[in-house]
């Protein structure tokens, strides 16, 4: 396949970006989506360019580190899959493709199409957890939880912190992010004493951050990677609710 | 290395090392196995509660070890400083872990106990562990499950409500407790959710995106490390009382393995060239479940789960060469070798004989796909007899993920795997304790050699980790710090100058070469070299072979490699370059001591040493001992150290899994 890339290029966190143009002979269909970008860097470092630089690490679609908007979609055309699980095969010969960075303003751009996502670790670091200190635990079986609490937190709980939510987002808002943590959590009997202060601290952490506010486009759950229920944010809106009628605050 | 180093004594394997004394002593307590543990906790010194935020702990790599041991150590109170060379610390390799993790508690009442999983483990392993600390780990095994579901993470349940367990290679119980085909990442969610807890109570300082690229010895003690910002490129000094390596395992010497592509020796390694030993470097793990190589651009390889071994069966066609689609070829013109050589544990035999078994077959011409490098695991008898829709439930997303990357519907074709490097047994040496030859060095997780022998069991990793990380480090380490806090080492003090300059030096060596190759380049020729000489099948030969390579290869890299751009900043290829740099010194370790392990055992199969029918030919009465590796100088032959293995509770015999 020959293909024509339209690539970021941005040198630092500083510097102004532009769209710069690559063509690529030789792409296999049987290539994943890093390994074409790896075959150009090659050819880039061979004749003196800078390599474009990415984030990626386990290249299995569960570490969260790679984040590309392809052609205008985060992560790409095909549905649950992340950049990195992307093959050519739903390429085209002669297609050209755009690839940038997430754009929005709680992730700037460092270098080329990598961004700075400390801000999901602030959110979390609000009250993502659940307070327990090693030693402290009962018998695991002391705990039951029925099985479909168990198997719709779980779904929750498979959000990879890749940020494809916030950049497919108008408002470039956290929310699918902030509530998949609160519902997974929260629908657990071991989340359940802090689960009004947990919603509350989590969305003041992130309110008080660069993201957006949600207004329930859905746009966020249509390009996870991980199809993270668009009832997350639903469950979110209600502990927060029920929260705020019982008194609690935020800290 | 203070309390080991003598003048060699003898040198041997054509002068390519030394020995040195004998390791007399892992300080584990000297009382029934059982009670070890017990007796190492109550006889570890405690540190005043008050003092704890005066000492200082340096934690590299946020793994389950290292995520867990930080948000421990937080919890009590000292002062840790945490380290990641990825974005954010819940993006340690640990999260691709798909299958489970092993605990003895016996809730299927199937025979299971602590002293079974323990039993398994040694076994498992090839005898070539340490009785005390897999003994210790089995016991531990049982906490790690209730701190996890008290964290919160999402085990599978059963409708009763209690947690669900599965089977996996080489044991007869069902043990292996899971989330779906993500149990690592569920796990090292909890672990970081428990660290960025610890972060805002203002115990633990994170730092992402850091690099450690030395580490900092004074007085003979580990006082800290040297980091690279890979934002910035800064270098800075981090300095403190305790340094904990977690910063798991060098599959990636191999450039195509499981691994993530950033998972790296560089901290292992400088700490070895800081004078702490490493401990059986060639035994690597084979993992026999993988997607197969697809083209010379493949970055890396993929694995597909363990359990898929429990409803999968694998086979080959018995004609050699057979290309008809797998669903032409009649029931009775397959092959289910696995079933065929070893009944009692079948498609659940541990992994490096699945991983031999299927290599033999390809030798033998009845491997399947692209190069005949391929056989077949067929669900079609588990979709008949559970139905399509219980076998989604348990390995949709494995089904999905194969589908994302080969194109083919594994619910109608069979998959195609082949095995690839997944795990290294070998690491830093450490005592009972995790501490490394290096006093105030201790090694946690896949970073150090101590639990899994020759060979390790599927869910084990997850186990240790988290057994290293919540439960021993805290423990010895605070048993360490109870001397602490040690002098004030200064910023100017003549070891850490040298550290920092060595660093800035190394950068700039690897900058200026401006050669013709590629850091990709040299990484891949490296990796093929290591896996044909050094990987399923070893031989004298291929050894010799590839030892006599690695050096040249090596001058060609420092003189040849192309790096753009500058140290300052963000600059990936300066990254990889150092990486690539420590594993051309670390294969030729690996395949000193391949070559001079003169037996087969677990993943190190060497073809001089098998019995008759092709198993592994283990050589008790001369190798039943740890290869403890001291690094001997840029231009000396590496020291072996031996540690003696006692087995007092497990007797050594031949592996049976027929």
């Amino acid at each position: 396949m020959r293909l024509t890339l339209r690539i970021w290029r941005q040198p630092s966190a500083d510097a102004k970006g532009k769209m710069k143009k690559y063509v690529l002979d030789d792409v296999e269909p049987d290539m994943s989506f890093l390994e074409m970008l790896d075959v150009l860097n090659e050819k880039l470092i061979l004749d003196d360019e800078d390599p474009v630089s990415f984030d990626h690490d386990c290249r299995e679609g569960i570490c969260g580190s790679c984040a590309m908007v392809i052609n205008g979609t985060p992560h790409g055309p095909q549905k649950n899959t992340t950049t990195c699980q992307l093959h050519m095969r739903h390429f085209n010969d002669g297609d050209t493709i755009d690839v940038e960075p997430w754009r929005a303003r709680a992730f700037p751009v460092v270098k080329d199409l990598v961004t700075d996502r400390s801000a999901f670790d602030e959110i979390i670091k609000a009250g993502g957890y659940i307070s327990v200190n090693t030693g402290s635990a009962p018998e695991a079986h002391a705990i039951p939880v029925d099985k479909v609490s168990a198997d719709d937190a779980f779904d929750a709980a498979t959000c990879i912190g890749c940020g494809a939510c916030v950049a497919a987002c108008p408002n470039g808002s956290s929310m699918l992010f902030t509530s998949a943590k609160v519902t997974h959590l929260g629908l657990l009997p071991q989340g359940q004493p802090e689960r009004a202060t947990r919603a509350m601290n989590m969305l003041a952490k992130q309110d008080e951050l660069d993201f957006g506010g949600c207004t329930n486009v859905g746009a966020c759950h249509e390009v996870c990677p991980k199809g993270i229920p668009l009832a997350s944010i639903a469950q979110l809106n209600h502990d927060v609710l029920g929260a705020t009628l019982s008194g609690a605050r935020s800290d | 290395m203070s309390e080991l180093h003598q003048e060699p004594t003898a040198t041997q394997g054509e002068g390519r090392y030394v020995v040195g004394d004998p390791i007399a002593d892992t300080r584990a307590p000297d009382s029934p196995i059982g009670d070890r543990w017990s007796d190492r906790k109550f006889s570890a010194r405690l540190v005043n509660p008050a003092n704890r935020r005066k000492m200082s702990v340096i934690v590299v790599g946020t793994g389950l070890a290292g995520g867990a041991a930080a948000a421990t150590l937080g919890e009590a109170g000292y002062h840790v400083k945490s380290f990641c060379f990825q974005d954010s610390p819940r993006r340690a390799h640990s999260i691709a872990a798909q299958g489970g993790i092993n605990a003895a508690k016996n809730y299927r009442y199937d025979g299971d106990s602590v002293h079974r999983l323990f039993y398994d483990t040694v076994k498992g392993g090839d005898f070539r562990s340490r009785e005390s600390n897999v003994h210790r780990l089995a016991e531990v095994s049982l906490n790690i499950i209730d701190q996890c579901v008290a964290q919160g993470v999402p085990f599978a349940r059963e409708y009763s409500g209690l947690l669900d367990t599965r089977s996996f290679g080489g044991t007869q119980v069902s043990r292996t407790f899971y989330a779906r085909g993500q149990t690592g990442q569920q796990l090292l969610l909890g672990a970081y959710q428990a660290l960025e807890r610890q972060v805002a109570a203002g115990t633990v300082e994170m730092h992402p995106r850091t690099e450690m690229l030395d580490l900092i010895v004074v007085d003979g003690k580990a006082r800290g490390i040297v980091t690279r910002n890979l934002f910035t490129g800064q270098i800075d000094t981090h300095l403190a009382d305790v340094v904990i390596l977690c910063s798991g395992g060098y599959g990636n010497v191999y450039y195509l393995s499981t691994n993530a592509k950033g998972s790296n020796v560089t901290a292992a390694w400088r700490a070895h060239k800081r004078g702490a030993l490493f401990a059986n470097p060639c035994y690597t793990q084979i993992h026999p479940t993988c997607i197969p190589v697809s083209g010379d651009y493949q970055s890396k390889l993929t694995l597909m789960s363990e359990s898929l071994r429990n409803d999968g069966r694998v086979w080959v066609p018995k004609e050699r060469g057979d290309d008809r689609p797998p669903n032409e070829i009649p029931e009775d013109e397959r092959d289910y070798y696995l079933e065929r050589q070893y009944p009692a544990f079948g498609n659940l035999v541990p992994r490096d004989i699945a991983s031999r078994a299927a290599k033999n077959m390809c030798d033998a011409e009845h491997g399947v796909g692209p190069g005949g490098l391929g056989v077949y695991l067929d669900f079609s008898d588990a979709i008949e007899r559970l139905g399509r829709h219980a076998v989604e439930a348990k390995y949709g997303n494995l089904f999905e993920m194969y589908q994302r990357i080969t194109g083919d519907d594994p619910y109608e074709v069979p998959m195609r795997i082949y095995p690839a490097i997944h795990y290294t047994m070998g690491g830093l040496w450490v005592d009972y304790d995790l501490r490394s030859t290096i006093p105030g060095l201790f090694v946690g997780g896949e970073a150090n050699f101590s639990d899994h022998g020759a060979n390790r069991l599927g869910a084990s990793a997850l186990m240790q980790g988290l057994s290293d990380g919540y439960f021993v480090l805290p423990t010895t380490v605070a048993n360490y710090l109870a001397d602490a806090p040690f002098e004030e080492v200064p910023e100017d003090h003549p070891d850490v100058v040298e550290a920092v300059e060595s660093t800035r030096e190394r950068i700039d060596k690897l900058l200026s070469a401006n050669g013709h190759r590629t850091v990709d380049s040299f990484h891949r020729e490296l990796g093929q070299l290591v896996w044909d000489q050094c990987g399923m099948a070893r031989s004298k030969e291929g050894l010799e072979k590839a030892l006599d390579r690695i050096p040249s290869l090596r001058e060609e890299f420092w003189r040849d490699v192309k790096i753009v751009g500058t140290g300052d900043g963000f600059n990936q290829s300066l990254e990889k370059a150092g990486r690539v740099a420590d594993f051309m010194e670390l294969a030729e370790l690996m395949c000193i001591d391949a070559l001079h392990r003169e037996e087969s055992c677990g993943g190190h199969f060497r073809v001089e040493h098998q019995t008759e029918d092709g198993e592994a030919a283990r050589d008790d009465e001369n190798f039943s001992y740890v290869a403890a590796w001291e690094y001997g100088g840029d231009d000396h032959r590496p020291v072996l150290h031996k540690e003696d293995l006692e087995f007092s509770y497990v007797h050594p015999s031949q592996r049976s899994y027929k």
